[in-house]
């Protein structure tokens, strides 16, 4: 059996006494998506943070490739290949697209200005891509649709080698055919063997984009299952009454 | 906007083709407009050599402060203390040369090393202290307004108890030269800093032009940049050639000779020219603009101000970044004082009053928007411009005292509006 790429072990946090996430532990495997399902609340995105950097745990631990690793805040968990992309997106509004793509990692000329000719140019490679009818590069992100604003931060998501990756809604703010896009990209990262959380509210979209899902429910884990052992309805019956699939109502 | 996907876009207008700012030319055209107007009621005294000189050196002091105020409010905070740190580092700066220097650590009036030791001194203390305004700020998580208020009575006061309320002069003769008219360039070197300031522009412009074309990217005409290039020369040697217009008097250079003990020659002149203040205005300028548009501490600056969440979750320690920008904005205080002071050759204990305000509707009027994130330096130095000409055209016009003030309050408020209309309708945040 091969290392998981992610162990998040026994994790609490609480916030002024809500548990918000209670023991949970979770892990993922290199070219393996895992859903993270649950309702509003249940603690999803809190978890995910905590991997991102955004907030600290109080207990538990997190290892990495079997390596036991501290991340305090969102640049060591750059340093570790993580990426996220947040459920707002987490774009500058008055910056443009190529500004908020190398935030934290901008392209620097030899006398260490910015570059930002070589930005939008690397820009428009990625963007080529990802979303070939995105042509809005010299205005800030606050000009563009829904659609766009969500390609840019997939763009900055995966520009920078990804080895995990923390989708937190992805396709929320999407039309049909940008879902679509968004699937067809999951299945290409998960072939060069990038491991995937995504967090989602549709069951349908984790049935079809995930290998396993994790279903959380007040702050704590109802249970990880295989999807392909689950029907719909059992997913349902673990978000909302937070019971094991088989198990009697 | 790129044309590539679509190459058969409207026709775009002159103005777009030349990619100006509409903004900045709406406050270029305000400017004029305000120049023009004093000009004809003071009967052509508004718009000669003299008083374009004095409205210059009188600029600044307060636009030098708005280029470190663009930077505190993009990101979302306000600095209140600003004059009241100018006031801390002027008497700092006055009392290193006229007593801590000369007489505790005995280096003798007159020392050369003095004036420099004096503004070091001065810097270091406007950046130790903004640095520690930006902590309270950034990692205690006191509001900016709370900090900055506190700091507008605790360095008012800090002044005044280091000069016991006294006015401290007269100033080093060195130091004294970078208040205006004391230190200014003369025709030849004024002439040169233009020629090389042109030169640098175009430079700039070239360089910019050449760069966009090696990533393939749509460059503008070529007669659409001879324009640009043609309006930045004119502008610059224009100023340059009033400045140098601006002749020494004769009594003055006849004492000048004097005191060489030298005999002036027959019909000897000289002019003026580029004053070193304005020099080191020039300065500030073009590394504040490096530093918002070319540098990653810029990006972080305006990304923050943007979206303080996001900044932090790409990794920018905004808290870092808080302490940066207002230790910046300490040291450009400090540098302030240095004219301020240097203008009125003595240091005195009102200082820089109210300058906390005319530093902030400068930044505001000149498109710096209190919700963070826009903003740009030209466009506070020109907003200081325009206060201070609004302020001099009505002193010259004999508008009384009251009604200046009532004006530029009015003023302010007026083109706050005015921008939130335009912004409104050009869609723009």
């Amino acid at each position: 059996m091969t290392t998981p790429l992610v162990e998040m072990n026994d994790i609490c946090i609480s916030f002024g006494g809500v548990h918000a996430v209670d023991h949970v532990s979770v892990d993922l495997m290199p070219g393996e998506v895992v859903g993270l399902l649950g309702h509003n609340g249940a603690g999803k995105s809190t978890l995910i943070k905590i991997l991102s950097g955004a907030y600290q745990k109080d207990s538990g631990d997190i290892t990495i490739n079997g390596k036991k690793v501290e991340i305090n805040n969102p640049r060591d968990a750059r340093a570790l290949n993580i990426e996220t992309i947040y459920q707002t997106l987490a774009l500058a509004d008055n910056l443009d697209a190529a500004s908020n793509l190398f935030l934290g990692r901008e392209l620097v000329t030899a006398f260490g200005f910015v570059d930002e000719d070589a930005m939008e140019a690397e820009t428009r490679k990625i963007m080529a891509r990802l979303n070939p009818n995105f042509q809005k590069f010299s205005e800030p992100v606050s000009a563009l649709s829904g659609g766009q604003r969500q390609s840019v931060a997939i763009a900055r998501a995966v520009y920078f080698d990804a080895k995990i990756l923390i989708m937190d809604e992805p396709t929320a703010a999407l039309g049909p055919h940008e879902t679509q896009m968004v699937s067809e990209l999951i299945q290409q990262l998960k072939a060069e063997g990038i491991g995937i959380f995504l967090i989602s509210h549709d069951i349908h979209d984790v049935m079809e984009l995930c290998d396993r899902a994790s279903v959380m429910k007040n702050g704590k884990l109802v249970g990880t299952v295989d999807v392909k052992d689950v029907t719909d309805d059992d997913l349902l019956g673990m978000i909302i009454l937070g019971k094991q699939p088989g198990q009697a109502a | 906007m790129s044309d590539i996907a679509v190459p058969t876009a409207k026709p775009r207008s002159f103005l777009e083709t030349l990619e100006i700012d509409l903004r900045l030319l709406g406050m270029v055209g305000a400017f004029i407009v305000i120049c023009l107007y004093f000009h004809f009621d003071t009967g052509g005294r508004f718009l000669t050599p003299r008083n374009i000189f004095n409205l210059t050196i009188q600029t600044v002091s307060v636009a030098i402060m708005a280029t470190g105020m663009v930077f505190i409010i993009v990101t979302r905070h306000i600095d209140l203390s600003v004059g009241a740190l100018l006031a801390t580092c002027s008497a700092v700066m006055a009392m290193m040369q006229t007593q801590w220097l000369p007489q505790t650590l005995g280096l003798g009036l007159g020392h050369p090393l003095i004036p420099w030791l004096a503004i070091l001194t001065g810097l270091v203390t406007g950046a130790v202290v903004g640095a520690f305004h930006g902590y309270l700020v950034g990692y205690l998580m006191i509001p900016a307004f709370i900090v900055t208020l506190g700091g507008l009575l605790v360095w008012r006061n800090v002044a005044w108890y280091l000069t016991s309320g006294q006015t401290i002069g007269p100033l080093d003769p060195t130091f004294r030269q970078f208040g205006g008219i004391n230190g200014t360039l003369g025709q030849t070197g004024s002439w040169v800093v233009g020629i090389l300031c042109t030169l640098a522009a175009l430079a700039a412009l070239w360089n910019a032009r050449r760069n966009k074309a090696r990533h393939g990217f749509p460059v503008k005409p070529l007669w659409a940049e001879g324009v640009l290039a043609a309006v930045i020369g004119i502008a610059i040697l224009g100023f340059v050639a009033i400045l140098n217009a601006y002749q020494v008097p004769e009594r003055v250079l006849a004492r000048n000779f004097a005191a060489r003990g030298e005999e002036m020659p027959e019909g000897f002149t000289a002019a003026y020219g580029l004053p070193i203040s304005v020099l080191v205005l020039i300065f500030v300028a073009i590394g504040m603009t490096l530093i918002a548009r070319r540098t990653r501490l810029g990006r972080y600056i305006f990304a923050t101000g943007g979206n303080p969440d996001a900044a932090e979750l790409s990794g920018i320690n905004t808290r870092l970044l808080t302490v940066k920008v207002f230790a910046l904005m300490g040291a450009l205080c400090a540098l302030s004082a240095v004219v301020a002071s240097a203008r009125l050759s003595n240091h005195s204990n009102d200082i820089g009053t109210l300058d906390e305000l005319r530093v902030i509707a400068a930044a505001v009027i000149g498109g710096t928007a209190l919700a963070g994130g826009l903003g740009t330096i030209h466009g506070a130095i020109l907003g200081a411009l325009i206060m201070q000409s609004l302020q001099s055209g009505m002193a010259m016009v004999n508008v009384d005292a009251p009604l200046q003030n009532i004006v530029v309050g009015a003023v302010l408020v007026a083109a706050v509006l005015i921008d939130i209309i335009y912004r409104r309708r050009t869609g723009a945040k």
